[in-house]
């Protein structure tokens, strides 16, 4: 595929182009969707791992090696619902994540296709009717954290060092760029921590293939517990913020956790606070007695759309529990919105952050 | 304790002007923190750090430059603990070495943007862009020395050129942010006696000048203590060198310090001949400056010389003044007198406490929050109060309006159960400086008498005590017939078992109104008046409930963490006790009664540390004598202690008892049987006089290394079949707290507060050092395995011996009931009048009890938490049901009894 430099750069410039023209809206869960398939364990392996010693069912991120048609149909069906920017389903394809499932040396290539796939229907989408649309390579925050014990007895003990998460975000990203995504969507942040080893990760697989810093930016999103705004490692927004800063992300914002009703108040914060693009894309409600997500997609647009109004947003979605319907009822209901104002950045103090802010 | 807190309820973001840098946790600064740190005792040394925050310090300095540390792990070591500490966590680190391996290791474990301190062009441009490189990747900002491949610059135009040369390289080759770069331009020490150096202070502060002026958006920065380096062994010097240099830097542009913020004089309250001296020095006035301040410094060696001029001074001052200095010194000598005098100026007694009092009260409230005080001294404040009070009180007269005494009250109790109430005591204290009035319930209050008394007091809000375990379960019943008789006033739960862990999982959800954890007495008053405040009130309430729940979340989703095994397959590697030899014979069989234990023995038996932290003062002893921070006030404390100890002794105000017994035994699954000391090899159970229960590990702390140990695991099993005696295994209970209730009544009819706690925390050290004397005889004479043993105290006190005794209620022996077998065994009621609660606490609460287990292996470990599978195990082997089981080990249990089917 043409990943040329040129093509990158000038995907990218439409992009930031848009981003100011209106909201841009990225596409919603995959895993509810392939859900609705009823895959058994011999989808998931198929022949390639027929042989394989663990089970494979709910690692859906091995459909992109066993069933890349159907990993396929379902980024096209959040083309046709609307979706600017389709994310690759690669949301656990790191080393830490899939040694869960011993598919830890098939990472580099679950990224690679994973971005390809994406990639091809986006590709064929633009040549069908010449509109533009994104591929962001799902990064999300493995299942260690790096500055939280798990051992409460032990609080200076770590599962995960900054090194080990370093060089599996890398590979992971390495995958997902050599693969052509447009940007890369760090997602789901719980420990900043992490997010920072990405950041570093990230920063020498670009490197290592020689990708100037600019091109395949961050999107960075994070999720906030509770009420009081902290991030599941004790921060608050603004920490978080100034935390990950120095990522020059495009935009930056949360994801998943709280639902639409929960997490209003923490982006009208950030929004607030950020002079870069804001990025929202809540759960459809939260779960229910079963564990199901019941929110219906005009609930979720409706609420969306006053965020729209309220001038909250420049890119939104959904999360878990979502599927093309909600997609396609965001896409209606901030359609002809104008996109936040950026703020102005403030350059007159140095500003610092521990698990609080301090400004000086 | 049991569970880490994640998130802390008071954001504190802020835009500051001056910044103090903590200096205390740094290897090459501070003497003690050193030694923390090389002797492994980071926990110690986390106290440091906390410390540093609580007494305003915005940043904390980390440093680990010692030849003798591995620096860059000690560091990640270090970090990732403080990491888990939300209340030190909240400020952002400077990571301060030479080294740069240091340095990346710091910022590979910390989440928040930190600042590196520091770099420089001294290994020239490509070393100094690739480290500027490498810590912005990381997102931090930097220090930038004043120095160059030439050296570092002295002159205040050497310091700006190279500040320059750095900055232009940052901003054109890096585009650093430029609000993230900081300068150092270098402080050096003045008045050294060599000329060149006399003029190194205000080159600094002429750099700043330059600095601010040419290079925008950067900060500036610098370590004090440099400056003053001439003068040290004086302190005093050293301080007020370092007030006036900062008077002079911040105007000229300086933004933060390295500096001991406990530790600073103001510049107003500098002795104007001092003063002066020192200003000449650091502005290089004129060429003999420092000969003339060394001179003046002499008579300024002491801190005791300054309190001495002071000490004079404060009667001439104007009755007002001298009432609100006795507050805040603790002088109970004039008080009377002048309260008496304030009255017939002002006429109304309430007018008087409402005004002159409380002002002083407020002002030694304030000093307290900021650190400037410490705990014993507000205690004593609080006596000099009472004192006033108990005078006025005979001509408090209902004023014109209401008629109505303003001052807020609160109920505070030790729950039902319960004996302990030492720290109760203190945060009674400490709530009655802050303006509050106190009704303190005492010990083993049952839930409706709390509650009534608040109803009839009208009280703003309850607080609950408790110590052991138990305590936590009769707290959430008082939340919940709080609920069913429809309070909704503040209830604050603290005391050594309670968390906010178990505040927000166990006690909140029972209780309507708003519950709120405490985790030292200092902590009290703000929350009191957050909660209290007209404006606050309802969005620190709204703030708590939220915190409350993520913990929840966090809780219940943090449970069902780690390797967790059955108790079948846990009790499969139990610890691999050594099997070779025969246990050792011990000298005495049966049961010994102390009945009045000389306390000279225990006096230089007593472990002081805890008693200082008692105080709220952190620190070894003796060490924390000459601490830099509280060495003072310890050796004040220390001093009225031996004082104490010497008129308990003179006036017999305690009398000590103990009891101890050693029998036959043997394990058993995870219990130990125990027999009399006659016992017969052929039918051992009708001679068996009790079982200890112990419980077992299920989880493990080193991958790998997965040993589940139980205490049982020390004893020696019967090669012959169960229920034959293998072994020997003791039981003690000892008390230091009889008489102390009588002494303690004429404490408090005296309001003399500070002598009550006094004689509580030194009859608990009693109480323990009497343990570790029994202890020692039991292993020199009474089993008699370590005759020739020859242990300093502080070698005692760090445990060094063989053998370990185990108390009912302690990580390794968990269940409080278990005392009950002890009680029985030794008869410890009646031989020395110990007696246990309904919660199994003891009373007198000055006692210890415990087992005695032998074996040179037998270590303190934590059985941490347990599964359903084995307390229905447990059930059985103590013949009780599992519900009775689950509410004695309520804090133990890995699952929620309330939910589990």
């Amino acid at each position: 595929m043409d990943t040329t430099q040129s093509l990158r750069t000038r995907r990218l410039s439409d992009f930031k182009t848009t981003l100011a023209d209106r909201i841009i809206v990225i596409d919603g869960a995959g895993g509810t969707v392939f859900q609705d398939h009823a895959l058994v364990e011999d989808n998931f392996r198929a022949e390639r791992f027929s042989n394989t010693g663990i089970d494979l069912r709910g690692n859906y991120d091995i459909l992109n090696l066993t069933q890349p048609s159907l990993v396929s149909s379902v980024h096209e069906s959040y083309i046709k619902a609307g979706a600017d920017i389709i994310t690759t389903n690669t949301f656990s394809s790191t080393q830490i994540a899939q040694s869960e499932y011993q598919m830890d040396e098939h990472v580099q290539e679950m990224n690679y296709v994973g971005a390809s796939l994406a990639y091809e229907v986006v590709r064929l989408a633009e040549e069908r009717d010449g509109r533009v649309r994104w591929v962001a390579g799902s990064l999300g925050p493995t299942n260690k954290t790096a500055s939280m014990a798990s051992d409460v007895n032990n609080p200076g003990q770590r599962d995960v060092s900054f090194n080990e998460l370093k060089s599996a975000y890398e590979m992971a990203a390495l995958g997902l760029l050599e693969g052509g995504v447009d940007i890369l969507l760090l997602e789901t942040i719980t420990d900043t921590l992490n997010a920072k080893a990405a950041i570093v990760g990230i920063e020498n697989a670009k490197n290592k293939i020689g990708l100037a810093a600019e091109i395949a930016p961050l999107i960075i999103s994070g999720t906030v517990i509770d009420q009081s705004g902290r991030t599941l490692s004790g921060q608050t927004l603004q920490a978080f913020w100034i935390s990950l800063r120095h990522a020059n992300a495009v935009a930056f914002g949360l994801n998943c956790s709280l639902g639409h009703s929960g997490m209003k108040r923490h982006i009208a914060e950030l929004s607030r606070l950020i002079p870069v693009p804001t990025i929202a894309y809540p759960n459809a409600g939260l779960p229910n007695e079963f564990g199901e997500y019941d929110e219906s997609p005009e609930e979720m647009s409706g609420a969306l759309k006053e965020w729209a109004e309220e001038s909250l947003l420049n890119i939104v979605g959904s999360c878990c529990g979502s599927n093309p319907e909600h997609t396609r009822a965001i896409v209606d209901a901030v359609r002809g919105l104008k996109p936040r104002p950026l703020v102005a950045e403030n350059l007159s103090s140095l500003s610092l952050a521990g698990l609080d802010v301090l400004h000086i | 304790m049991e569970c880490e807190d994640l998130v802390i309820p008071v954001t504190t973001d802020r835009l500051a002007t001056f910044i103090n840098i903590g200096e205390r946790t740094n290897v090459t600064g501070s003497a003690r923190f050193r030694r923390l740190i090389l002797g492994g005792d980071y926990e110690t040394a986390l106290e440091i750090a906390r410390q540093q925050v609580l007494s305003g310090a915005e940043i904390l300095d980390v440093n680990m430059d010692e030849g003798l540390l591995e620096s860059a792990e000690v560091m990640q070591a270090y970090l990732q603990l403080l990491g888990s500490e939300p209340d030190i966590a909240r400020v952002p680190i400077m990571l301060d070495s030479s080294d740069w391996n240091v340095i990346r290791a710091g910022l590979m474990c910390i989440q928040g943007k930190s600042i590196v301190n520091s770099i420089s062009l001294k290994e020239g441009e490509v070393d100094f862009l690739a480290k500027a490189r490498e810590a912005r990747s990381f997102g931090a900002a930097i220090v930038v020395m004043a120095f160059d491949e030439a050296g570092q610059a002295e002159t205040a135009e050497a310091k700006f050129r190279i500040c320059e040369r750095s900055y232009n390289l940052l901003r054109s080759e890096l585009d650093f942010p430029a609000t993230d770069i900081i300068f150092d331009p270098n402080i050096f020490a003045v008045a050294t006696g060599i000329p060149e150096h006399n003029d190194y202070a205000s080159a600094f502060i002429e750099s700043l000048k330059e600095i601010k002026k040419h290079l925008p958006g950067v900060r500036t920065s610098g370590g004090i203590s440099n400056v003053s380096f001439a003068f040290r062994g004086n302190n005093v010097v050293r301080e007020e060198m370092h007030a006036v240099f900062l008077y002079h830097a911040i105007p000229a542009g300086l933004d933060m310090a390295i500096v001991n913020a406990g530790a600073l004089p103001l510049y107003g309250d500098i002795p104007e001949i001092l003063r002066t001296a020192v200003e000449d020095v650091i502005l290089n006035k004129d060429i003999s400056s420092g000969e003339k301040l060394l001179e003046i410094a002499q008579n300024f060696s002491s801190s005791e010389r300054r309190t001495e001029i002071v000490d004079l001074a404060w009667r001439n001052e104007d009755v007002e003044t001298r009432i609100v200095y006795a507050l805040v010194h603790g002088h109970d000598d004039y008080i009377v007198e002048d309260t008496k005098s304030i009255l017939t100026t002002v006429g109304n007694a309430l007018d008087v406490i409402e005004g002159p009092l409380m002002n002083g009260m407020n002002e030694v409230g304030d000093l307290f929050a900021q650190g400037k005080m410490f705990l014993p001294q507000v205690v004593k404040s609080a006596r000099v109060m009472k004192k006033a009070v108990a005078y006025l009180e005979p001509f408090i007269e209902p004023r014109g309006d209401d008629g109505v005494f303003t001052i807020p009250k609160i109920v505070l109790a030790t729950v039902r159960g319960d004996v302990h109430d030492i720290g109760k005591k203190i945060v009674g204290v400490v709530l009655e400086c802050n303006g509050y009035d106190v009704i303190d319930l005492g010990v083993m209050s049952p839930a409706q008498s709390i509650i009534d008394t608040a109803l009839e007091q009208n009280a703003v809000a309850i607080g609950l005590s408790g110590l052991i375990t138990p305590s936590l379960k009769e707290m959430e019943y008082v939340a919940t017939e709080m609920t069913k008789q429809n309070l909704t006033i503040p209830l604050l739960i603290g005391g050594a078992t309670t968390s906010k862990a178990h505040t927000a999982v166990q006690i909140a959800p029972k209780y309507d109104g708003t519950t709120l954890y405490i985790p030292d007495a200092s902590r009290a008053p703000s929350a009191m008046s957050r909660l209290l405040s007209l404006e606050s009130a309802s969005s620190f309430s709204a703030e708590i409930k939220d915190e409350y729940e993520s913990i929840r979340a966090t809780h219940s989703a943090r449970r069902a963490r780690g390797l967790r095994y059955s108790i079948s397959a846990a009790r499969e590697s139990p610890y691999p006790l050594n099997p070779v030899g025969a246990p050792f014979v011990p000298n005495f069989q049966g049961i010994q009664v102390f009945p009045d234990q000389p306390l000279d023995e225990l006096v230089e038996r007593i472990d002081w540390t805890p008693f200082f932290k008692t105080w709220d003062l952190a620190g070894t002893f003796p060490q924390i004598l000459s601490d830099d921070i509280v060495g003072d006030q310890a050796r004040e404390l220390y001093t009225d202690a031996l004082e104490m100890l010497k008129k308990i002794s003179d006036e017999k105000w305690l009398v000590s008892k103990g009891v101890l017994g050693i029998w036959p035994a043997a394990k058993r699954g995870d219990d130990v049987d125990i027999f009399s000391p006659n016992v017969e090899l052929d039918n051992p159970n009708d001679q068996r006089l009790g079982t200890i229960h112990t419980l077992r590990q299920q989880t493990s702390r080193d991958r790998g290394k997965d040993e589940n140990w139980a205490l049982a695991d020390f004893v020696r099993q019967s090669e012959f079949g169960l229920g034959a005696p293998a072994d020997y295994i003791g039981a003690f209970a000892v008390t230091s707290g009889i008489g102390e209730e009588k002494q303690m009544a004429i404490f408090e009819d005296a309001l003399d507060d500070y002598s009550a706690i006094m004689l509580s925390a030194l009859s608990d050290r009693l109480a323990e050092a009497f343990a570790e004397y029994l202890h020692e005889r039991v292993r020199k004479e009474y089993w008699g395995y370590s005759p020739a043993e020859s242990l300093s105290n502080e070698e005692l006190i760090a445990e060094v011996y063989a053998g370990i005794r185990p108390a009912p209620g302690y990580p390794a022996l968990p269940d409080h009931t278990e005392k009950q077998v002890i009680f029985d065994l030794l008869d410890v009621t009646n031989s020395i009048g110990i007696e246990l609660t309904s919660s199994y606490a003891m009373a007198p609460n000055a006692s210890v009890c415990g087992l005695y287990v032998f074996h040179p292996q037998a270590r303190y470990f934590g059985v941490g938490y347990v599964e359903r599978d084995q307390i229905e195990d447990y059930a059985v082997r103590k013949g009780l049901a599992v519900k009775e089981v689950e509410y004695w080990l309520a804090p133990n249990l890995n699952y929620d009894p309330e939910r589990y089917e």
